[in-house]
């Protein structure tokens, strides 16, 4: 199944998720999902590394000592990173500021160098493209849901509109503070994990 | 296969990536670097007019800045004005590291723990109908992890009253010392004293909360909770930039001639 492009593409969103099935990536999902425009801007930016590097892996895998191997891959990554960092820096500025560090750490993000290693080091330069798009989205979507509970029932705002009226701003919604700190992202892709390994019983893991 | 793995091959697909990488990041860099500049700019014009109070939602910062905020180069040693300097070009960052341009500080005086100190510095003075209504000094000093940069507001009357101050670039942690640019805990400064009656920086960042009956505490500021050594670095980068080794000199003359 792994070889049909549509697989490819779209298995990684549900039935073999980077962050719920395989629980990678969850440094950045914890650190940005406060509020949905970094949320979303980390998305694409993750979801752009990995499918360039996997398709720049792919393209030199035949030429590559398999004693370089993983620095060339992680040369390739950080250097992509850091064009991102700069467009970010040049079009989005206030965003790039909230982001901070954590553009960078894109480069040590599990999914973008387990693709380039697993995936794109035995496949063409197309199949391995979609599947970073297809990875960068299966991580996309878990960011996104909890980014919408984050900011919705955080700040009562989604996309920095106010969507519940604060009860500090004379509205009723009285917000959760904890949805705001880092560990609730934890709870969250806990919940969601659950949630899915619940609808799909064959991602639970065997008992050791 | 085995001839992917000789010395040779392997130094010259290293060497090969290295060089596209290369090359592709530093045309991002430098292609970039313009726009980069310029929303550098606007950030720094935006904090300032933050600093002074004019920053309202929908306001464009350029024309505001242009309007309302006069840009001027002091000579920290003297005092004086500095002329035939563009403030607008002035890089204080580029100035403090330069042994041209800056000079060592003193450990034992080195309140801000910021080792060189530039020999000039940018002031922004605010004008209201043709009168400045506020001076503007930029402060920077070390903080518990990093280099805090920011803004202090003061009144043009009598040099002594806070009215705003700002924070806009630290790598303080998140949710302690990183609330320095909360607005809840910026919203503390307006209206505190900075000098005591001797003249001396009394400003003075205190562990929990300010008591208001007890004498000395329009020189008082509420602590941030969990973060006492950004506060102290708050505190200690005040005495340094207002004092004598700072603006004092400035502050002294623009006290006696007017602004």
């Amino acid at each position: 199944m792994a070889d049909k492009p549509r697989d490819v593409l779209l298995g990684p969103i549900f039935h073999n998720n980077p962050i719920a099935l395989q629980v990678l990536g969850i440094c950045s999902a914890l650190a940005v999902t406060s509020k949905l425009e970094t949320t979303v801007t980390m998305c694409v930016a993750v979801t752009f590394v990995t499918a360039v590097a996997n398709a720049a892996v792919s393209l030199v895998r035949h030429h590559l000592p398999s004693s370089i191997r993983l620095i060339v891959q992680m040369t390739i990554i950080a250097a992509l990173v850091i064009v991102v960092d700069q467009v970010l820096k040049a079009y989005a500025f206030g965003i790039s500021r909230q982001l901070s560090v954590f553009v960078g750490l894109i480069i040590t993000n599990c999914i973008v160098l387990g693709r380039a290693e697993g995936f794109a080091m035995h496949h063409g330069v197309w199949l391995s493209f979609l599947d970073g798009i297809g990875n960068g989205l299966g991580y996309s979507v878990v960011l996104l849901a909890v980014g919408i509970v984050r900011e919705l029932f955080g700040s009562g705002k989604l996309f920095g509109v106010t969507v519940l009226p604060l009860a500090g701003d004379g509205g009723w919604y009285v917000p959760n503070g904890l949805l705001l700190l880092p560990p609730s992202a934890f709870f969250l892709i806990g919940l969601l994990i659950w949630a899915l390994r619940t609808w799909r019983r064959e991602q639970v893991e065997k008992e050791a | 296969m085995a001839h992917r793995e000789t010395v040779g091959r392997t130094l010259a697909v290293a060497f090969g990536v290295c060089l596209v990488c290369s090359l592709l990041v530093s045309t991002a860099a430098v292609s970039l670097r313009p726009r980069q500049t310029r929303n550098r700019e606007l950030d720094q014009k935006r904090n300032i007019l933050v600093a002074a109070g004019l920053l309202t939602p929908g306001a464009d910062v350029e024309s505001v800045f242009r309007a309302r905020i006069r840009p001027r180069l002091v000579d920290l040693e003297t005092g004086e004005y500095v002329t035939g300097m563009d403030p607008a070009s002035f890089d204080q960052r580029r100035a403090a590291r330069d042994p041209a341009a800056s000079d060592p500080i003193p450990a034992a005086a080195d309140l801000a723990s910021i080792k060189r100190r530039p020999r000039h510095a940018a002031v922004y003075l605010v004008e209201r109908d043709g009168r400045i209504g506020q001076v503007i000094l930029p402060i920077y000093g070390l903080g518990l992890w990093s280099t805090m940069y920011g803004f202090v507001a003061l009144d043009a009357a009598d040099l002594n009253t806070v009215r705003g101050l700002v924070f806009y670039e630290h790598g303080e942690t998140p949710g302690l010392g990183g609330e320095v640019d909360n607005p809840n805990w910026r919203a503390l400064w307006p209206g505190k004293k900075v000098f005591g009656p001797d003249r001396q920086v009394r400003l003075e960042v205190v562990k929990g909360t300010v008591d208001p009956s007890r004498p000395g505490s329009e020189h008082q500021v509420d602590g941030l909770s969990g973060a006492t050594l950004t506060s102290r670095g708050v505190e200690r980068m005040l005495h340094y930039w207002l004092g004598q080794s700072g603006f004092g000199k400035y502050l002294d003359k623009a006290r006696d001639r007017g602004v």
